[in-house]
C-alpha cells in the first residue's frame, strides 16, 4: 500500500534534485529550466497527495494553476534565453559573467 | 456562490488595473509611434485612478470577499496607495530614459500596470493560491521588462538571473505552501493561522513548510545569503525598470511576507523571529561592508538595498512583541527613498552611455544644482542623518527592538549603519567636493523633475513632521 508518506518522500527527492540541478549545474541553462520545472512537478506531486490524503480539492486546483504558470514561466525563460544567445553567442552557465563585483 | 456589488467595489482598483491594461494592450495597437504619449498617460492615470480608489474604498474592518480568496484590510488598503503609487513614480521618472533607451513602446506600460496588478493581489491575498499567483504575475511581468532591452549584454543578463533565482525562489516558496497546506489542510490564510495556533511547533510538516516559506520570501526580499542575485539585477536592469525592481517590488514581498508570516503563520511568530534575526544580522554585515566596495552607483545602491532589508528584519524580530508599525513604517519610507534615489539615477544616464559609477557624479553641484540638492537629501535620508525621514524609520526600528528586549540588534543596527553611512558620504562628496569631469545627460523632463523634487523632499519633511507617516503606519496595523 502506498500511503502519504512515500508520496512525500518522492516529493522531497524530486525538490532536492531540482535544487541541486541549480547549484551544481556548471554546463548550460538549458538544464537549470529543467531543474526548475523539476521543483515545481515536485510541489505538483505533494499537493496532490495531500489533496488525497485530506479528501480536499483545493489541493488539485492549486496544481492546475501551478501546471498554468509553470508553461507561461517557461515560455518567458525560453525567450529570455533566446535574447541572451543573440547578445553573447552561447548559454553555457559560464559565460553568464558580465556583470559582477 | 454569489458576487455581489459590495464584493466587486472592494475589488474595484485590481479592475480597474487590470481592465485597463487589457484596453491599453488594444489601444496601442491603433497608435502611430508619435502617439505613445497617450498610452503612456493613459497608463499613469490609470495608476493614480486606482490608488485613490484603493484610498477611499478603505474598510472599517478587515473581511474576506470572493470565497476568502480576497482580504480586503487596511494593512492592504494602505500598501496598495504605496505600491500604486511608486509605480506611476516610477514611469513618471523614467519617461526620458526609456525614449533614449528604446523602450518607450506600448508593451511596457502594459507590463507595468500588470506588474501592479499583481504587487496589489499579493497585498490582499486571503489564500496560498491568490499570494502565488499574484506573486508570479508580478514577477513574469519584471523578468519581461528587463529583457525589454534587448541589444544590451547586461540586461539580458540580468534578466537571465532574475529568472533563474527569481524561479528558483517561487519554487522553494511554493514547496513550503504546499507542506503548509498539508498540515493545515486548507488554502485560507485564516484557517492555516487557526491551524498554527492550535498546532504550532508541534506540527512538523507545519515547521518545515514555515522554513520554506521563509526561505523563499527570504529570497524575493534580498536578505542575506539569499541576495546574490541583487546586485547583479539591479546593475544590468534598464535603470528605469530598476526603479520598480528597487522601490515597489520590493514593498510587494514586503505585503506577501505579512499575509503569509503574519496572516498565516503569525502563532509561530516565536520561531521565526529567531530567523528574522540571524537574517538581519547577515543582511547588515554584507550589505554595508560590500557596498564600500563597489564603484558603479546602481551596484551600491543595491548593496544598500540589501543593508535595508537588514534593518527592515531587525523591525520584524521585534514585531511580535513591539508592534508592527516600526517595520511598515521602514517599508513605506524605503519605497519612497528607493523610488526618488533609482529614479534620479535614471534621469541622469547619459545618451551614450548610462551613469554608471560615483565618479559620473563628480561635481554635479555645479552642473544641476537642484538635483545634486535632491541627491543629497536622499543619500542622507539612506544613511540614516537627522532630520530625513531615513531617520526617523531607522529610530522607530531601533526603538522596537529595544522594546523587544533586543537591545544588542538594536546596537548592531547602530553599528551598522554608521559604517553605512561612509559610501552614502562618497556620493555627496563626488557631488559637492570634486571638480566636475564629465557632464551627466539631460535630466529628464519637467514633470520628472518635478515629481522627483516632490518624492526626495517628502522624505525630508516626513523627518521633520514624521506623526502623518506613524499614523498611517498605526492605522495600516490596527487590525493585526
Amino acid at each position: 500500500m502506498i500511503s502519504l508518506g512515500h508520496y512525500l518522500v518522492l516529493g522531497a527527492i524530486l525538490f532536492a534534485i531540482g535544487v541541486m540541478g541549480i547549484f551544481l549545474n556548471r554546463k548550460n541553462v538549458i538544464t537549470l529550466l529543467m531543474a526548475i520545472e523539476l521543483i515545481l512537478l515536485a510541489v505538483n506531486l505533494n499537493f496532490v497527495a495531500f489533496s488525497q490524503h485530506l479528501d480536499s480539492l483545493a489541493g488539485q486546483v492549486f496544481v492546475f494553476f501551478i501546471l498554468t504558470v509553470a508553461a507561461a514561466e517557461a515560455a518567458v525563460g525560453l525567450a529570455i534565453l533566446v535574447l541572451f544567445f543573440r547578445n553573447r553567442r552561447s548559454i553555457d552557465v559560464d559565460d553568464i559573467n558580465y556583470l559582477k563585483g | 456562490m454569489t458576487f455581489g456589488t459590495p464584493e466587486m467595489l472592494a475589488v474595484l482598483p485590481e479592475l480597474v488595473v487590470m481592465g485597463m491594461a487589457l484596453g491599453l494592450l488594444v489601444l496601442d495597437l491603433y497608435l502611430r509611434p508619435d502617439q505613445r504619449g497617450i498610452t503612456f498617460a493613459l497608463a499613469v492615470a490609470t495608476l493614480a485612478v486606482a490608488a485613490v480608489l484603493a484610498a477611499v474604498l478603505v474598510p472599517g474592518e478587515a473581511r474576506t470577499l470572493l470565497n476568502g480568496q480576497f482580504l480586503h484590510d487596511r494593512l492592504g488598503a494602505v500598501l496598495k496607495v504605496f505600491l500604486l503609487g511608486g509605480t506611476a513614480l516610477a514611469l513618471i521618472y523614467g519617461r526620458r530614459p526609456l525614449q533614449r533607451l528604446a523602450m518607450y513602446r506600448g508593451e511596457l506600460f502594459i507590463l507595468m500596470l500588470l506588474a501592479s496588478a499583481g504587487m496589489m493581489l499579493m497585498a490582499s491575498a486571503g489564500t496560498l493560491l491568490m499570494a502565488y499567483l499574484g506573486l508570479e504575475l508580478m514577477s513574469l511581468s519584471l523578468y519581461t521588462m528587463i529583457a525589454m532591452d534587448r541589444d544590451s549584454i547586461p540586461a539580458t543578463e540580468g534578466a537571465v538571473k532574475y529568472f533563474l533565482l527569481g524561479s528558483l525562489a517561487s519554487g522553494i516558496l511554493l514547496y513550503g505552501l504546499s507542506l503548509v497546506f498539508g498540515a493545515s489542510g486548507s488554502l485560507a490564510l485564516d484557517e492555516i493561522a487557526a491551524h498554527a495556533a492550535r498546532a504550532g511547533v508541534s506540527d512538523p510538516l507545519l515547521v518545515l513548510g514555515g522554513v520554506f516559506v521563509a526561505i523563499g520570501l527570504a529570497f524575493k526580499l534580498g536578505a542575506v545569503p539569499f541576495h546574490m542575485w541583487i546586485p547583479d539585477v539591479y546593475h544590468g536592469s534598464p535603470s528605469p525598470v530598476t526603479v520598480v525592481l528597487a522601490s515597489t517590488s520590493k514593498l510587494a514581498a514586503f505585503a506577501l511576507l505579512m499575509r503569509l508570516l503574519v496572516g498565516g503563520l503569525g502563532p509561530m511568530a516565536e520561531q521565526w523571529q529567531v530567523i528574522a534575526g540571524a537574517l538581519a544580522v547577515l543582511s547588515l554585515v554584507v550589505g554595508n561592508v560590500v557596498a564600500i566596495a563597489q564603484t558603479a552607483i546602481k551596484r551600491m545602491l543595491a548593496y544598500s538595498a540589501i543593508a535595508h532589508v537588514g534593518f527592515l528584519l531587525i523591525g520584524l524580530a521585534s514585531a511580535p512583541t513591539s508592534g508592527y508599525m516600526a517595520p511598515v513604517l521602514y517599508m513605506l519610507l524605503y519605497t519612497l527613498m528607493g523610488a526618488a534615489a533609482f529614479g534620479i539615477v535614471s534621469m541622469l544616464d547619459r545618451d551614450e552611455a548610462p551613469a554608471r559609477t560615483i565618479d559620473d557624479f563628480a561635481g554635479l553641484s555645479r552642473t544641476h544644482p537642484w538635483t545634486a540638492f535632491l541627491m543629497l537629501i536622499l543619500m542622507f535620508a539612506l544613511a540614516g542623518v537627522p532630520p530625513t525621514g531615513g531617520f526617523m524609520a531607522k529610530l522607530y526600528v531601533f526603538q522596537a527592538a529595544v522594546e523587544a528586549d533586543l537591545v544588542w540588534l538594536a546596537v548592531f543596527g547602530v553599528l551598522m549603519a554608521v559604517i553605512g553611512a561612509f559610501y552614502y558620504l562618497r556620493v555627496v562628496k563626488a557631488m559637492y567636493f570634486d571638480p566636475p569631469e564629465r557632464t551627466l545627460g539631460p535630466v529628464g523632463d519637467r514633470v520628472a523633475q518635478g515629481a522627483v523634487s516632490v518624492n526626495a523632499l517628502a522624505v525630508l519633511g516626513l523627518g521633520i513632521l514624521p506623526g502623518p507617516l506613524v499614523e498611517l503606519s498605526l492605522f495600516a496595523v490596527a487590525g493585526i
